[in-house]
């Protein structure tokens, strides 16, 4: 039952730490609950979706199937985070600036918040995907499952109040600050996903360039640690980073910070004559 | 109907037939069953790149995963999955299978 817990947990967190921090980001924004909610629930059926046809997609391009269809799950969220805080690098004083005055949500940013809502629904369908092969795999082995079971729904509840923390914990932050905040913690989460998603092209024979490996800190800090994992989902902590990995999350943050600079950059006024 | 039924049979034939050929003589394969990894250990040559075929004949699903090696592949039940590696330098590699990770352990050995 243990073991069960521990590995859904494991796998609830890494999509639970992601909408702790989209949620904080969006606060005090009108609708945000509806689109976390959609982004979820499609989350879900995508996960059932993608373990129902586990099988197809891990045979499909010559067996790399699997790999390329997480580096597009990853890839497709880093744009889509890039989005997010480009809005936010415009949008985000105003909004705190509401929030303070007025005490209540604001109505600005319908957009970023389908941005978001794709980024949730992701991150619950690659991490959601391993839990129902999981439970699939209890059901499949028939007996004493119910030990399993209930382990897993601990570990789906223990997920959820880790989510919720990470969720109070950021909002801890003074409103003045919580935009700055996010905005970095959601550039260090794409470009953890940027290397990550390098990581599959790698291993699906895709990408085989620069794979020489920087150093090794496994000794010091196990990415299968609860600490190293976690580091692993906020900052894209890797004991053995490829160069390309490095490269591409160097880039990534570049590129991020240019274009949250562009963003915020706001044409002169037209005088009034 | 008959006809039906064979098109049924050329069909699934033509979709099980590219599996059987796949495999080329060097290729490395690791049978999972019972949540076990057999054989647990092999050897691979450094400093080159291995793909290794990891058969699942369990009913139930099993992650591949090697934090050492950089892979993680879920592998469902009853198929078989493609897991590339390396270049490795010499040196001793652990997985596991992270679904069962009490019984389903192994190493890749770099030499």
């Amino acid at each position: 039952m243990l073991g069960a817990l521990l590995i859904v947990f494991r796998e609830v967190i890494e999509a639970g730490l992601i909408i702790g921090i989209v949620m904080a980001a969006t606060r005090g924004v009108i609708g945000r609950g509806r689109w976390i909610t959609i982004g979820i629930v499609a989350g879900i059926v995508g996960a059932a979706v993608v373990a129902a046809f586990a099988g197809a997609i891990s045979d499909a391009f010559e067996g790399s199937g699997q790999e390329l269809f997480n580096a597009c799950v990853l890839g497709t969220a880093v744009v889509m985070l890039m989005w997010h805080n480009a809005w936010m690098a415009r949008h985000g004083r105003e909004i705190a600036m509401q929030m303070r005055e007025l005490g209540t949500a604001v109505s600005e940013g319908a957009r970023p918040l389908t941005a978001l809502a794709i980024v949730i629904g992701l991150a619950v369908l690659r991490e959601g995907s391993e839990v129902v092969l999981f439970l699939y795999g209890i059901f499949a082995s028939g007996t004493s499952g119910s030990a399993l079971l209930l382990g897993s729904a601990l570990g789906v509840a223990a997920g959820a109040a880790f989510t919720a923390l990470t969720y109070y914990g950021l909002l801890a932050i003074p409103s003045r600050h919580i935009f700055s905040v996010t905005s970095l913690l959601i550039a260090l989460l794409a470009a953890g996903m940027a290397a990550q998603a390098v990581q599959f092209l790698n291993a699906g024979g895709i990408v085989t360039a620069l794979d020489g490996i920087l150093w090794d800190t496994s000794a010091f800090l196990s990415e299968g640690s609860l600490t190293g994992k976690l580091l692993h989902i906020l900052v894209g902590y890797t004991a053995r980073p490829t160069e390309m990995q490095m490269i591409v999350y160097i880039t990534t943050l570049f590129v991020m910070a240019l274009l949250m600079r562009l963003a915020r950059y706001s044409p002169p006024k037209p005088v009034a004559v | 109907m008959r006809i039906l039924l064979l098109s049924f049979m050329l069909a699934a034939f033509a979709v099980s037939a590219p599996v059987g050929g796949a495999s080329s003589n060097d290729d490395i394969v690791i049978i999972i069953k019972d949540h076990r990894f057999t054989p647990s250990e092999v050897k691979v040559p450094a400093n080159k790149r291995v793909t290794i075929t990891v058969i699942n004949d369990d009913v139930t699903p099993e992650e591949f995963e090697s934090h050492p090696m950089k892979v993680e592949k879920v592998i469902p039940g009853k198929s078989k999955a493609t897991v590339r590696i390396g270049p490795l330098k010499p040196g001793r590699y652990e997985f596991i299978g992270e679904f069962h990770e009490a019984t389903a352990k192994g190493v890749v050995i770099a030499e």
